[in-house]
């Protein structure tokens, strides 16, 4: 176990929006939180990263600090920093001197594709490089648990799914325990071992569903009868919570 | 050919109304104590130009220091508030009743600290008072506007309130910060000419100094070319500050 959520309950404003919620991430697995948008799945992510505490319950974490890395639904990168020096941010705030953490945000740079564009600032990439560049920043630090939230909500189909194989690749190399936040059934099931599935707010868990299959996905996974299976029962957990909800 | 037309609009018309001018004058035989031609104007900046030049470097100088003096305090006092939510409370009224306190009501309190021997010290508090705010202000907004998932970042990874401060608020301020700057440089001109009005005396020898001067003794010409030297220096302190800004914001974004 890397992390754990044991009946945690959120209120914002007076208003329930997460739990009682129960979750556990086991080392190296990827797991995917689905639901509406509302649905407290963002919360939960922040709960795990312990950014913020719940109101109820308890969060277990045993990644120590600058073990839990965050992946948010923009780059989220410093403007005045180039690429490079972007990356290197968490060496550098916890006090890695600047040639070693110079040499690891390269090659996390390299990691992710992007070679050759150390000096780049932000305004000058492509959304799709500005996100892969918030990845190298989140896996510089070799964490146990990567915690991703809608990372490629923004970005066109093309780059989503270029960048979806490019996570499960880096995981296959590292395997930390990934957590990812997403409306998106196909993507959830693509990317995640387990989909947990969540309903409309306050959020409760709606179902889980195991996703069999070989990670990284191989070439054309999106078209086998078990990935058409899995995402219609995914679908249909969603579509019976929402009614309940509603 | 259209470029070229709107290089030269703006000097077409300040051409035709110069010209308007000096024919009003001749037609109408205006004396010039109330309102000399611009051929006067122009020969009062030619005869007097050592006197406007030394002038206009003393106003300039003024202001400048002033600047400089308001954004140092201003940058402290608002990287301080940065650190201690409390102290941003406390201090908030205070900047608030600097800035809506008109200078000149200052003047006379200001003479009497700086001793009436210094003049130009009295110009420069008065000034400094008034390119205080747009740049504490500035420096405030900036300070509290960096991306709120850049602080998360930063929580998630333990940063310390120091590094907190000097890896993302203050970065985060910049544009801020030349925008206030840029609004400052503008104020602190007007300042500089108000408190000398005010303030100032002969030990001040500034650009107001000499409008003053030439208007009691009714020398008319002087006293708008005097204008026109202030006129000119605004602008290009102004446009030199916009090019500064520009510059220093495409370095800061990297295009």
């Amino acid at each position: 176990m890397i992390a754990a959520l044991e009946g945690v309950c959120v209120d914002y404003g007076g208003r329930r929006a997460l739990g009682p919620f129960d979750f556990q991430l086991a080392a190296g697995e990827i797991v995917a939180l689905v639901g509406p948008s509302g649905c407290g799945k963002s919360t939960a992510l922040r709960l795990l990263a312990g950014l913020e505490a719940p109101g109820a319950g308890t969060v277990r974490r045993a990644a120590g600090r600058g073990e839990t890395a965050v992946v948010f639904q923009a780059p989220t990168l410093c403007p005045w920093r180039g690429a490079a020096a972007n990356v290197a941010l968490p060496l550098e705030l916890a006090g890695t001197p600047a040639r070693e953490r110079g040499a690891r945000a390269v090659a996390a740079l390299a990691h992710v594709g992007l070679a050759g564009a150390e000096r780049a600032k932000p305004a000058q990439l492509s959304g799709g490089m500005a996100m892969r560049v918030a990845l190298a920043r989140a896996l510089v630090t070799s964490p146990k648990a990567l915690l991703l939230d809608e990372p490629f909500a923004a970005l066109d189909e093309i780059t989503r799914r270029a960048l979806a194989d490019d996570v499960l690749a880096l995981w296959a190399q590292r395997a930390p325990g990934i957590v990812f936040v997403t409306h998106n059934v196909e993507e959830a099931v693509y990317m995640a071992g387990r989909v947990v599935v969540m309903t409309p707010g306050p959020g409760r868990l709606a179902g889980e569903i195991a996703i069999a299959g070989p990670a990284p996905r191989p070439p054309g996974f999106r078209t086998s009868a078990g990935f058409r299976a899995a995402a219609e029962q995914v679908s249909d957990l969603l579509a019976r919570a929402m009614a309940r909800g509603a | 050919m259209r470029r070229f037309g709107a290089a030269l609009a703006p000097g077409a018309l300040i051409a035709a109304l110069l010209i308007a001018w000096e024919a009003a004058c001749r037609a109408l035989a205006i004396p010039t104590y109330r309102l000399p031609p611009p051929s006067a104007v122009a020969a009062a900046l030619a005869g007097n130009a050592p006197l406007l030049v030394a002038s206009a470097w003393n106003t300039f100088s003024m202001a400048m220091v002033a600047l400089a003096l308001a954004s140092a305090v201003a940058c402290v006092v608002a990287m301080g508030v940065a650190l201690s939510r409390s102290l941003e409370r406390a201090v908030r009224p205070l900047a608030v009743a600097l800035q809506v306190t008109p200078v000149v009501a200052l003047a006379p309190l200001i003479q009497i600290w700086a001793g009436i021997d210094h003049p130009r010290a009295a110009v420069v508090a008065l000034t400094g008072v008034v390119a205080f705010f747009p740049i504490y202000s500035g420096a405030v907004s900036g300070l509290a506007a960096a991306d709120p998932d850049l602080e998360r970042l930063f929580d998630l990874y333990g940063a310390s309130p120091l590094q907190r401060l000097f890896k993302l608020r203050i970065p985060s301020a910049v544009p801020f910060l030349l925008e206030g700057h840029k609004v400052a440089v503008g104020l602190a001109l007007v300042g500089a000419v108000v408190a000398e009005f005010a303030a100032g005396s002969g030990g001040s020898q500034g650009l107001a100094w000499r409008i003053l001067e030439a208007g009691n003794r009714l020398q008319t010409a002087k006293m708008i070319a005097a204008l026109v030297v202030l006129a000119v220096m605004g602008g290009a302190l102004h446009a030199a500050f916009s090019v500064l800004e520009a510059r220093a914001l495409a370095r800061w974004r990297g295009r």
